[in-house]
């Protein structure tokens, strides 16, 4: 009963989503009552999909293996928490969590949109139900989940094992957030190119938006990576998969248009360029469900699927990609050019900024979509992997990395280079300095690896620089410095923090891929095996029995160059339901560094092949990302950018910058 | 993801040289020969596993990738060369092994395209740029000129009062 229950209210909310659209589209010039009943709509509608996605996290929990999708992935002996994320776990359970997170942002706009223009709150509400009804139409008519199963089988047939992990519970709900969050961009750029009212104030109301987006797609995929790194067992953390593509090319595109926003809300200009971004931005979310769904590649992110689903998607891509920039070329050349400035100056800088990050977007997509296409027009069958997007992407990044510092420490409109390299000129050095002492201390000749630290402590130490010069420090008394920083608004510590997480970022990648050291041996009980000044000694072996897998548990002993000693095991698992095998890497963290411990075939004699891999400083990798999704929270954060703010005159004098 | 190593290999007009990847190599695989070994590896991971998922057959341990990486060092120890040594891969398994793909008149798109929209990017802006220019030249456009004695006098007030305000601590 409750699986029907859930079935009609995603059934009514469908519903209520078009009824939304509809009224949106047509009478969105009255205003007033009209918005009201979609603010209402908008709520109700979000409702009703918690609701029906409750009725299916209900359907999990108690194991009630009439609903086909629990049936699937779902196990009695499971723990808790697992029956649960495998709600999520599968195509179905994960468009409803989708539509769950698409619905909940339209409900928040219509919460929080209050001070919005009528007209234009009215219409980023039409544009949210069209997404709406198209998402639960999807579901609801190719991917239903609550479809039902007679008779009921006793037992389930379990979660993917890989799957079977916090990661689950952590991952997809971030990312989705990202994604989906991307869609209030997009419906406000809509909304913005039917009414007309593109200006400062517009940018203004969609940058926390934007920023909030960014944010959850940041840690999303930074979590993702961490999962990856430690569940796959063989200690990559970027693989350059498709779909991990998919979900780099709407964060490369959503941090571009963070920044042009930057440039509209503060000078007027890039007004054109910023809607461009924002459609962008949706539509690539967009491209990567269809990756990941429509069963055209295969990843370990795919799932399994029919091709009604694969057009479906394709459909609703074409609509919204045709529509969108079929409105933009229509009203774009209405919009009037913003701002002047000078091509040395804070918008210059963005401006290059935007063109690395979308060239790095085209990058991505190209290498992406190439072998589908080339297979699609001649049969060909080619791969395109690492070794491709490490040389194009990375032939992108460096000089971005190399002019990110500069960005902060331009003044609008009209920029000194020379004087602004002046002012650099300290963090350069230290940079150089540090750098150079770096690759002294670690004994290693001077390498690649030594202008990639350069580049990682120049990004770190340039934003830390923005910040001492703005308080004059030094230049001035310190207590006046001690109140200029205090007086500093909240956006020069985000833009900060953003940046020195992105040195530090930097920093992990260059480590990692130039000083891992990786051992591989056959060790017996009681040897062991040395690897960078550390030893791994193997102890015992030992089975567990839990309730859902066997596990063959082999402890280890690490001690580390200064004489620690601690303890760690890795699993092969063998999972009872699905009897798929998976590896449990045994990773042990000393400061930023990992000593990650996988386990290969055991031979006849009882030895067994271990493979070690000294990490050094991967954690930065994580940290960097998680210090960036701070500052996007922390800009959020600040007053003057919340919602409904806007309408204050006073706000809008901005301290000089 | 080696992509800055590479980044700065070519940003600094160097060779990548370093560069320890990860690897499901097994303790017989190895070569005597460091520099052979060093070459096997290199061709390695750039070979897809064709029964993995996105995995290269560096860092797979799958049979398939084992065989593989054993057949690359027995055409190594032959005296063939690395290209030599794809081509053969190539041959037996088709392009869809290598992890970089050819260049190619098929893969000419892949290769330019993004270059492509990057230098039509800096062309667009620096057409604008030109515009812009000129319309600068004309006084009208000015906008401090155009203003009256009276306008500049509160646009200065106005921009004073800024200053002040940034100067107070919040």
């Amino acid at each position: 009963m409750p699986i029907e229950l859930g079935h009609f209210a995603l059934i009514l909310a469908g519903t209520v989503a078009l009824a939304q659209a509809g009224i949106g589209f047509f009478f969105w010039r009255i205003g007033g009552r009209i918005t009201s009943y979609l603010r209402q709509a908008a709520i109700l509608q979000f409702l009703l999909v918690v609701a029906s996605f409750m009725a299916l996290v209900q359907a999990f929990v108690v194991s009630d293996f009439s609903l086909e999708l629990a049936y699937g992935y779902s196990y009695t002996l499971q723990p808790l928490i697992y029956k649960i994320t495998a709600v999520w776990g599968n195509h179905e359970g994960s468009l409803l969590l989708w539509i769950v997170i698409a619905t909940g942002f339209g409900a928040a706009v219509a919460f929080f949109g209050k001070n919005l223009p009528s007209d234009l709150l009215a219409l980023v509400l039409g544009v949210q139900g069209a997404l709406g009804a198209a998402f639960i139409a999807f579901s609801v008519f190719t991917s239903n989940p609550f479809t039902r199963l007679f008779p009921p089988p006793a037992e389930g047939r379990d979660l993917n094992p890989i799957l079977q992990d916090i990661g689950l519970a952590i991952h997809p709900p971030l990312l989705y957030v990202g994604y989906v969050g991307l869609s209030v961009c997009f419906s406000f750029a809509v909304a913005a190119l039917i009414s007309g009212r593109i200006d400062a104030a517009w940018a203004r109301w969609v940058r926390p938006w934007t920023l909030g987006s960014w944010a959850f797609l940041t840690l999303g995929i930074a979590m993702g990576s961490y999962w990856a790194y430690y569940e796959l067992g063989w200690g990559g953390w970027w693989f350059w998969d498709p779909v991990e593509n998919a979900s780099l090319m709407p964060w490369l595109a959503a941090t571009a248009l963070l920044h042009s926003a930057i440039v509209m809300e503060k000078r007027n200009a890039l007004k054109v360029w910023t809607i461009f971004l924002s459609i962008l931005a949706f539509s690539l979310s967009l491209l990567g469900m269809f990756l990941v769904r429509s069963g055209i590649l295969t990843s370990v992110h795919s799932f399994a699927s029919d091709p009604t689903r694969g057009m479906f998607i394709l459909g609703m891509l074409f609509a919204v990609i045709g529509g969108a920039y079929g409105l933009f070329a229509w009203r774009a050349k209405s919009l009037r050019a913003g701002g002047l400035f000078a091509p040395i100056s804070r918008e210059g800088m963005l401006v290059v900024n935007n063109l690395f990050l979308s060239t790095a977007v085209v990058a991505v997509l190209v290498g992406t979509l190439y072998p589908l296409v080339l297979q699609a027009v001649n049969g060909t069958l080619i791969s395109v992997g690492a070794p491709f997007f490490d040389l194009t992407f990375g032939l992108l990044m460096a000089p971005l990395l190399v002019i990110i510092p500069f960005g902060p420490f331009m003044a609008w409109k009209r920029g000194d280079f020379v004087g602004v390299t002046q002012r650099m000129a300290g963090a350069a050095g230290l940079s150089l300095l540090l750098a150079v002492i770096l690759v002294m201390l670690s004994g290693e000749s001077v390498s690649l690896a030594s202008f990639g630290l350069l580049l990682g402590i120049w990004v770190g130490l340039g934003a830390i620089a923005d910040i001492v010069d703005r308080i004059k420090l030094g230049r001035i008394e310190l207590s006046q410095s001690w109140r200029r920083l205090k007086g500093l608004p909240k956006i020069a510590w985000s833009t900060m923090l953003a940046h020195f997480g992105l040195g530090v970022f930097v920093l992990g990648v260059v480590s990692v891929s130039a000083w891992e050291v990786e051992r591989v041996e056959r060790i017996a009980v009681g040897e062991s095996i040395e690897i960078a000044g550390y030893t791994v000694k193997k102890l015992d072996v030992s089975r567990r029995l839990e309730d859902n897998f066997v596990a063959e548990k082999v402890d280890f002993e690490v001690t580390t160059p200064w004489g620690w000693v601690s303890q760690g095991s890795s699993e092969k698992r063998v999972y009872t339901a699905s009897r798929i095998p998976t590896t449990e890497a045994g990773i042990l963290t000393y400061g930023f560094s990992q000593i990650y411990i996988s386990l290969g075939d055991v031979s006849e004699d009882g030895s067994r092949v271990v493979r070690v891999w000294y990490k050094p400083y991967i954690i930065l990798i994580w940290l960097g990302t998680v210090i960036m999704a701070g500052a996007g929270f922390l800009s959020l954060s600040d007053r003057r950018l919340r919602i409904g703010v806007p309408k204050s005159s006073r706000t809008v004098p901005e301290p000089a910058e | 993801m080696r992509w800055l190593l590479v980044a700065l290999a070519v940003f600094t007009l160097a060779l990548p040289a370093l560069v320890a990847p990860a690897t499901a190599i097994e303790p017989d695989e190895v070569m005597d020969d460091p520099v052979l070994e060093a070459r096997a590896r290199a061709i390695a991971a750039g070979l897809r596993c064709l029964v993995c998922q996105n995995q290269s057959v560096d860092e797979s341990d799958s049979s398939f990738a084992k065989d593989v990486r054993l057949l690359i060092r027995e055409r190594l120890l032959i005296g063939d060369g690395d290209r030599q040594i794809m081509d053969f891969m190539v041959e037996r398994y088709g392009e869809f092994i290598l992890l970089r793909p050819y260049f190619a008149p098929h893969t000419y798109v892949l290769w330019f395209f993004t270059p492509f929209v990057m230098i039509v990017g800096i062309v667009i802006l620096l057409v604008r740029l030109r515009r812009r220019k000129m319309l600068q030249a004309r006084p009208d456009d000015d906008i401090e000129t155009s203003l009256t004695g009276s306008e500049k006098k509160a646009l200065y007030s106005l921009m004073q009062s800024d200053q002040q305000r940034e100067e107070k601590p919040e």
